[in-house]
C-alpha cells in the first residue's frame, strides 16, 4: 500500500486512542483533511524542485510502534551532551522515555505534549499557541493530523531557565521500518531566557522516516537559543518543520548541523510580529555519498526596525547534494529593516551538486539588505600552504573546512556544543584536531 | 644539503625552468637574482613540491635523498621550509594553533611523541620575542587582515619554529619596511648555523646589506647564467640586469 493509503486508513485506528471530543482533535480533523487533499509534497511544486522524497516514501513504515524498546544509557550517553546539567524530553519510538528524561514543572514546564493536550490545566496554552503559526502545507498538515506526542516547554516572564533543554527522539527500529511525527510546543514569555538542544537519532540500520514540527513563541524581549543537531544514521531521513513567531525586542538563533541522514529537508520559519526583533539562522552542512540536504529558510519581517542574520555554510563530497533556498520577505510597513543573508558552499567533489536561490521580496522602500551566494572549491594555495609547513593533505583539507565553517561554529553560545560539533566534524572529515577552535 | 642537477619544469604545457644547476651546501647562504619572470619563485615552488609544476627533467636532492616525487608535506617533514612570497590568510585557525599543529604533524612523521605543552609554549615565547612579535599577535587567526610585513615577520617565526635545514625566502624583504627588515633579517642571521643552509630570492641588494650571501646567482630564462659572490649584488644594483642579457648574446 503507498504511505499516503496507509496513512489515511490508519486514522479511524488512531482516532481510537486519542480523545476526539476536543478542539485539538477539530484542528487535527481539519489537518487530516488537508493532507488528504495535498498528499505528499512531489518535484512539480516549486518548492520541492531540488527535493524528491519518492524513495524514502517507497518504505512500509511502521506508524505507531507499540513494542517500547529498552534502552541502556550507557548505549545513548554519547547521543547526548552528557557533559552539562540539563532538562532532557526523551522519546524512543515516539513514546516517551521517562528513564531518559529528566523534566521540570517547578519554576516552568519542561514536559510532555501528551500531557499538554490532555490535562486541563494546559489548556488555555494550547488553545491559545496549538498549530497557531504552522502552516496548512502538506507535511506540516500530515503532522497536525497525527499530532499526539512530543516536547513541551513553557517559559512564564522574566525567567531564565538555568541549564539547557535536550530534546532526543530515539528509534530503535524494532519494528522494522518506522514512521514518527513530533510535535513540540515552546512558549517562552516576556522577558525569559532558554537554550535547547534538538537530536534525531536512529540506533539500528532500519529506515526511518521522521515528520517533525516545532512551533515556537518568543514574546517580549525574550531570547532562544536553539541548536539543531542532524548527524542520523545513513538510512534515516529527516523533514523538520520549524516555524518561530517573534514579538519586540526578541532574539532568537537557530543552528542547524546537518551532517548525517539521507534526505535532510529543513524547513525554517521565522515571522516577525513586533519591532526590534533579531532573528539568527545559521547552520553547517558537510555531507557525502548520496546525501542530500535541503535547507529552505523564510524570514517574515512585518514590522519596522528589525534585523535577521543568515550564515549558512556548505561542504559536499562525492554525490551529495545540496539546497539553499533563503527567502527574505519585507512588508511595506517594515521600514529600517536590516536583513542578511550568506551562504558559501565548498564542492570537494565534482560530481556534488548544490542548487542556491536567495529570494528577496521586498516591498518597503528604507531598507538595507544585503545577500551573497557563492559556490567554489578548496583553495588549492592554502592547501599548499599548509603542506608545506608539514601538515598532511587530508588535515590541510579539513582544517581548511574548519577555518571556513568556523563563522557559523564561533557563534555557538555552549561551549560543550560547539566542542561536540567540532569533534563531529573531525570524525567525519577523518581527521584529529589537537586543538579547540 | 641541496643539489639539483638539470631541473626542467614547466606549468600549463609553459616551460620555466630550463636546466637549472644549483649546488647548497650546508652553512651557506645563496642569493638568487634576476628579472621578472626568470623563474626564481617556480624554482622556490618547485623545490618545496608545488602539484601545479610538472618537472619533466633533472633531479633536486636534499641530502643524497631525490625528493622530486614526494609531497609538500613530505619535503617539510625532510627539513624544507619555504617563506612564501604571498603567504595564505586562513580565518579561523590561530598562529599559535597552526604552528602547533604544524610541529606536531612533523613529529609525528618522525615517530615521535606530540610536543609537551610546556615546552611548546616555551619555544614560542622564545622565537616570538626573536622576532619581536607580541602576544596578541599569535592569538590572531592566521595571516587574516595582518600587514604585509606582519605577514613576512610571521613567515619567519614559524621557519624559527620548525628549525628547516634548508630555508628558501621568496622577496621576503618585498613589502616591509626598514625596520622589519632588519628584524626579520635578524632573525633569519640568528637562526643561521654550519648545519642549515638559506636560499635569499630577491630583486634588491637591500636585504643582502643584511643577510650576507656566499653566493650570488642570476637566474635568467629557467637557469642560472652567472654566479659571484656578494659583490654581484651590488654590481646588479648598480647596473640592472641587461649587461648580463647582452653577455649571454
Amino acid at each position: 500500500m503507498e504511505l499516503k493509503d496507509k496513512l489515511l486508513s490508519s486514522y479511524v485506528a488512531f482516532e481510537n486512542r486519542v480523545n476526539t471530543n476536543s478542539d485539538v482533535h477539530e484542528i487535527r480533523s481539519e489537518a487530516f483533511e488537508k493532507f488528504e487533499e495535498l498528499g505528499f509534497p512531489t518535484r512539480n511544486l516549486e518548492a520541492w524542485k531540488y527535493t524528491s522524497l519518492n524513495s524514502v516514501l517507497k518504505q512500509d513504515y511502521s506508524l505507531f510502534p507499540n513494542k517500547i524498546a529498552a534502552i541502556e544509557l550507557a548505549d545513548v550517553k554519547q547521543f547526548f551532551i552528557h557533559e552539562i546539567d540539563s532538562y532532557k524530553v526523551v522519546f524512543i519510538d515516539g513514546k516517551y522515555s521517562s528513564f531518559l528524561s529528566q523534566t521540570t514543572h517547578e519554576n516552568y514546564d519542561v514536559c510532555l505534549m501528551s500531557a499538554a493536550l490532555n490535562k486541563e490545566k494546559y489548556k488555555p496554552v494550547i488553545e491559545k499557541y496549538f498549530n497557531k503559526i504552522a502552516k496548512q502545507d502538506n507535511l506540516t498538515s500530515l503532522n497536525t493530523a497525527f499530532a499526539t506526542e512530543g516536547a513541551y516547554i513553557n517559559i512564564p516572564k522574566n525567567t531564565e531557565v538555568q541549564k539547557p533543554i535536550q530534546i532526543i527522539n530515539f528509534t530503535t527500529g524494532s519494528e522494522t521500518a518506522t514512521m514518527l511525527q513530533p510535535r513540540n510546543l515552546i512558549v517562552v514569555g516576556e522577558n525569559s531566557q532558554v537554550q535547547i538542544i534538538e537530536r534525531h537519532q536512529s540506533l539500528t540500520s532500519n529506515p526511518v522516516l521522521t515528520n517533525i514540527v516545532t512551533e515556537i513563541f518568543a514574546d517580549k524581549a525574550s531570547n532562544v537559543d536553539y541548536y539543531k543537531i542532524q548527524n542520523d544514521e545513513i538510512t534515516a531521513s529527516l523533514v523538520d518543520n520549524s516555524y518561530i513567531e517573534q514579538q519586540s525586542n526578541s532574539v532568537v538563533s537557530v543552528h542547524t548541523f546537518s551532517f548525517g541522514g539521507n534526505i535532510t529537508r529543513n524547513n525554517l520559519n521565522f515571522y516577525q510580529k513586533g519591532e526590534h526583533i533579531d532573528s539568527i539562522l545559521k547552520g553547517i552542512t558537510i555531507i557525502e555519498g548520496k546525501q542530500h540536504v535541503d535547507h529552505h529558510t523564510l524570514v517574515h519581517h512585518i514590522e519596522p526596525n528589525c534585523e535577521s542574520h543568515q550564515d549558512y555554510k556548505g561542504i559536499f563530497n562525492e554525490r551529495s547534494t545540496g539546497v539553499f533556498n533563503g527567502k527574505v520577505i519585507v512588508e511595506k510597513e517594515a521600514q529600517k529593516t536590516n536583513a542578511y543573508q550568506q551562504n558559501n558552499n565548498v564542492l570537494v567533489s565534482d560530481r556534488a551538486t548544490i542548487n542556491a536561490k536567495p529570494q528577496l521580496e521586498i516591498f518597503a522602500d528604507d531598507v538595507k539588505c544585503s545577500h551573497g551566494c557563492t559556490i567554489g572549491q578548496l583553495d588549492d594555495d592554502a592547501l599548499f600552504y599548509m603542506q608545506q609547513r608539514g601538515i598532511p593533505q587530508k588535515e590541510g583539507k579539513a582544517l581548511l573546512m574548519f577555518a571556513f565553517a568556523n563563522t557559523v561554529l564561533e557563534s555557538v553560545k555552549i561551549p560543550e556544543v560547539k566542542q561536540r560539533i567540532t569533534k563531529i566534524i573531525a570524525n567525519k572529515l577523518g581527521v584529529n584536531i589537537g586543538f579547540d577552535l | 644539503m641541496l643539489k639539483i642537477e638539470n631541473l626542467n619544469a614547466e606549468i600549463d604545457g609553459k616551460s620555466i625552468l630550463k636546466g637549472l644547476n644549483l649546488e647548497v651546501k650546508a652553512g651557506e647562504v645563496h642569493a638568487i637574482m634576476g628579472p621578472n619572470g626568470a623563474g626564481k619563485s617556480t624554482m622556490a615552488n618547485v623545490i618545496a613540491g608545488k602539484e601545479e609544476y610538472e618537472v619533466t627533467d633533472g633531479t633536486i636532492e636534499l641530502n643524497g635523498e631525490d625528493i622530486s616525487e614526494l609531497a609538500p608535506e613530505e619535503r617539510a617533514h625532510n627539513g624544507v621550509f619555504l617563506s612564501f612570497q604571498y603567504p595564505v590568510e586562513i580565518p579561523g585557525v590561530s598562529v599559535t594553533n597552526f604552528i602547533k599543529t604544524a610541529i606536531n604533524e612533523s613529529r609525528k612523521a618522525q615517530g615521535l611523541e606530540e610536543m609537551p605543552a610546556k615546552d611548546m609554549l616555551k619555544k614560542i615565547r622564545e622565537k616570538s620575542e626573536l622576532l619581536e612579535i607580541d602576544r596578541k599577535f599569535l592569538g590572531r587567526s592566521l595571516n587574516e587582515g595582518f600587514s604585509g610585513g606582519e605577514k613576512k615577520r610571521n613567515e619567519i617565526f614559524q621557519m624559527a619554529m620548525l628549525e628547516p635545514k634548508l630555508a628558501i625566502l621568496d622577496e621576503t624583504d618585498s613589502g616591509l619596511d626598514i625596520d622589519a627588515l632588519r628584524i626579520v633579517a635578524n632573525g633569519v642571521n640568528k637562526l643561521k648555523s654550519k648545519d642549515n643552509a638559506v636560499i635569499v630570492i630577491t630583486h634588491y641588494q637591500r636585504l643582502l646589506d643584511y643577510i650576507v650571501p656566499d653566493f650570488v646567482h642570476v637566474l635568467h630564462d629557467g637557469k642560472i647564467v652567472k654566479t659571484g659572490n656578494a659583490s654581484l649584488a651590488l654590481e646588479l644594483e648598480a647596473k640592472g640586469y641587461d649587461w648580463i642579457k647582452q653577455e649571454l648574446v
